[in-house]
């Protein structure tokens, strides 16, 4: 292979006039993490939401969560990005759309807002399943103890269904951590882009590829063991997740 | 003594001349010969160099100078047929697509410098372009310094965004740069306003402001964040006898007077697909350049 | 609203859109969905079997690969599968790769990763007695397989499978980050070519959303009807 490994550049000056191209990757995995936390706080708020939505027995609540989620499920996520930062703002009356495009920071917005609303869907669907794995017994109880449905989801449903559907949510909070890399096409320099960038700079293309890779694989085992210590330790005893 | 060896390495040479020919291709030239084709890597919005014109076929001086290279290797390899593949390529991954194989030239408007040629190789030096920024006219930036705490865009992968990255430390301007996939992207980033300006070569500014809705709109800086440098066609690295076939190539049509017509095709006349003239005479310095062909990457060896 | 808003340029490219574009992306979706399939098949036949060794390096494929972003692999491939090339083929070059080929090996190697969980899971739903009577039938492992188990775990997932492969569908649009003319690809060029991102990517999104609703729909009608002939 007629390639000039040079494991060395990680400590080489970065042309940005701050620290090393390690340092350069290191504050690209900061903006992933911070991008997919925020995006995965839109995904639980909205997912829960419209997850409560599908389940309940009313038709118009299930029609509009149906809705919801065939719509950000049946889009890729780079056009729906292209949406919320190219064409939304265009589509807005002209000084709101100009305050939009010229907020410091746009690119880092719109991918959290865009990745969290796409991921949202998707916990939605999780959510609405783990509520419908609930033995039907759960609800009825509720309502006999004399809670009203809001209180029935918050007290009773929901903490169980979450419980429940924890393994699948650390695969779409980690699918979350992955998809904020597709918001280098609208300008996010997160961990991606930061090796791209390392590369353009520094010519260094596997070098560069090869740290972002491994610490990607360091979130994904520091988040599945994570996830693991807290399912385990959220568990009730002699129940479904209880084991 | 020293004349023997010369007279015994020009006889070894004429008898090997023939034969050896045939055997000892190496490198691109081989590869070409093997698979009888040759790819051209263009790019999507490098007016007037390499761009897509109506029907997206890559069009452009430097497609022109490409194709003509393409004959040049052909003849040398006395192929009868030459296939001419082309791979789209951006400012961020040609150098490792050259590298790689996936293309053999790199047929657009890059940056030829010491840092790069540590890298890959060019032939001849088809243009002199400097890096400034094009700016609205109603976003009344008069200097670089004007664009303090702003944001400012730049195509990724380019030397201008580098440079703006380093003028950026240097002069603490705290500007958050933007960078966009490809030249067209970027200047739509100014003309919706998500940037205030955009940093690249001046002639591709002035090309993508012709071409904008409302060309009156726009003003290209006076300041510059280089001198006028040179672009060339990218080949690999340690491939001298490709690189001899391109160079010949190229200075032939350079000293012919035929560069000049090419030239005067893309930059004086009405070009597709808008039918735009970039009414841009050719430079003194590239004038020197075509009459004396050079690939040096220092830029004030073309003054 | 829309007042400036210029619909012809959609009709002006559409045989480019549809013709370059989107018979790219069709082809890439249904050359990857078949590949990734086969190979994700093996993939998940490793992991099951009695070969521990084997079945760890399937598993760490599966884990390693669905740990990064497809972005990341799509640029990891583009510059590598040549020097891949070279290696499988012993050239004393990189080999040659076009645009299209290394996306198709990049989609292939990254969904062989999911579509072999999908697999497993068919493979496992099997009941163990039916491999079994099947070596009492002195069918070898690999008849058993061929004939008794994978035609079932294939129809069982059925489903799934076309379900992922809508997701690969979508996926196949982030080939733009390398300025591959798909179908998003070649709705950008337009769209920055003419200064008309609004109408191009509303009209993209609106050809994404079409597409999937309807082979959902249609993975949807398939499974009901499975599901009743079970």
């Amino acid at each position: 292979m007629n390639y000039n490994w040079n494991w060395h550049i990680f400590f080489e000056p970065n042309p940005t006039g701050a620290g090393t191209y390690l340092d350069l990757l290191v504050s690209g995995l900061w903006l992933t993490i911070k991008t997919a936390l925020l995006a995965w706080i839109i995904a639980l708020i909205f997912g829960t939401i419209i997850g409560i939505l599908r389940s309940l027995p009313s038709k118009a609540a299930s029609w509009i969560s149906f809705c919801y989620v065939e719509f950000f499920r049946n889009m890729p996520l780079l056009v729906q990005l292209f949406l919320w930062f190219f064409v939304l703002p265009e589509l807005l009356p002209r000084t709101a759309g100009l305050w939009l495009k010229q907020l410091p920071n746009a690119p880092f917005w719109t991918a959290a807002i865009g990745v969290g609303l796409f991921m949202s869907a998707r916990v939605a669907v999780q959510l609405a399943a783990g509520i419908a794995s609930l033995p039907r017994g759960q609800k009825q109880a509720a309502t006999a103890l004399g809670l009203t449905t809001t209180q029935g989801y918050r007290y009773v449903l929901l903490p169980m269904a979450f419980r429940i559907i924890m393994p699948p949510l650390t695969s779409e909070f980690l699918n979350t951590v992955k998809n904020t890399s597709v918001a280098i096409t609208i300008g996010l320099i997160e961990l991606t882009g930061q090796a791209r960038a390392m590369q353009e700079f520094s010519f260094q293309v596997f070098e560069a590829f090869t740290a972002a890779t491994i610490m990607y694989l360091a979130i994904n085992i520091i988040v599945v063991t994570g996830m693991r210590f807290l399912e385990r330790s959220l568990a009730i005893p002699g129940y479904i997740t209880g084991k | 003594m020293k004349h023997r060896q010369i007279i015994g390495c020009l006889l070894a040479g004429a008898l090997c001349a023939t034969p050896a020919m045939a055997q000892e291709l190496t490198g691109t030239l081989k590869n070409v010969k093997e698979t009888g084709a040759i790819t051209l890597g263009f790019r999507d919005s490098s007016i007037p160099f390499s761009y897509l014109d109506d029907n997206q076929k890559p069009v452009g001086y430097a497609m022109d100078i490409c194709y003509k290279i393409v004959d040049a290797v052909k003849k040398e390899l006395k192929l009868d047929k030459l296939e001419v593949k082309l791979n789209p390529v951006t400012s961020s991954t040609r150098i490792p697509l050259l590298a790689n194989g996936t293309i053999d030239l790199e047929c657009g408007s890059t940056t030829n410098n010491a840092e790069r040629q540590k890298q890959i190789s060019y032939t001849n030096t088809h243009f002199l372009t400097a890096s400034r920024y094009v700016t609205k006219k109603a976003s009344k930036i008069n200097a670089i310094d004007d664009l303090k705490g702003k944001s400012v865009v730049s195509t990724a992968g380019t030397t201008n965004i580098k440079q703006l990255t380093e003028a950026n430390a240097a002069r603490g301007l705290n500007i958050n740069i933007i960078p966009a996939k490809d030249h067209a992207e970027a200047f739509l980033m100014v003309e919706t306003d998500r940037a205030v300006a955009f940093v690249m070569d001046d002639i591709l500014l002035a090309s993508l402001v012709a071409g904008s809705k409302a060309p009156d709109d726009y003003t290209i800086s006076k300041d510059a964040f280089s001198k006028p440098e040179p672009y060339g066609i990218m080949l690999r690295k340690d491939d001298p006898a490709f690189k001899k076939v391109v160079d010949a190539a190229t200075s032939a049509l350079y000293t012919g007077g035929e560069a000049q017509k090419i030239y005067d095709k893309w930059f004086t006349q009405k070009i597709p697909p808008k039918g735009l003239n970039l009414n841009t005479p050719i430079s003194a310095e590239l004038k020197n350049e075509f009459a004396k062909p050079s690939d040096s990457p220092d830029p004030d060896s073309y003054k | 609203m829309f007042g400036n808003l210029d619909f012809d340029v959609i009709r002006r490219s559409l045989p480019y859109l549809f013709l370059d574009g989107m018979s790219f992306t069709l082809m890439l979706t249904g050359l990857s969905a078949l590949g990734g399939l086969v190979f994700g098949t093996l993939i998940a036949l490793m992991r099951l079997s009695s070969y521990k060794l084997l079945g760890r390096i399937a598993g760490l494929y599966v884990d390693f690969m669905r740990s990064l972003p497809l972005v990341l692999v799509i640029f990891w491939f583009y510059f590598l599968v040549p020097y891949i090339g070279q290696w499988l083929t012993g050239a004393s070059r990189p080999i040659r790769v076009g645009a299209f080929t290394s996306s198709l090996v990049t989609f292939i190697m990254f969904e062989a990763a999911y579509f072999s969980e999908i697999m497993r899971a068919g493979i496992q739903s099997i009941s163990r007695g039916q491999p079994a009577a099947a070596s009492a039938l002195g069918l070898t492992y690999a008849q058993s397989m061929r004939y008794i188990v994978l035609p079932q775990a294939f129809r069982n997932m059925l489903p799934v499978l076309l379900t992922q492969t809508i997701v690969l569908f979508q996926d196949t649009s982030l080939v733009y980050v390398l300025s591959i003319p798909d179908f998003l690809g070649a709705a950008s060029k337009v769209a920055q070519r003419d200064g008309r991102l609004v109408e191009m990517y509303l009209f993209a999104a609106a050809v994404y959303f079409v597409i999937s609703c309807l082979a959902s729909w249609g993975v949807r009608r398939l499974q009901a009807r499975i599901a009743i002939v079970r």
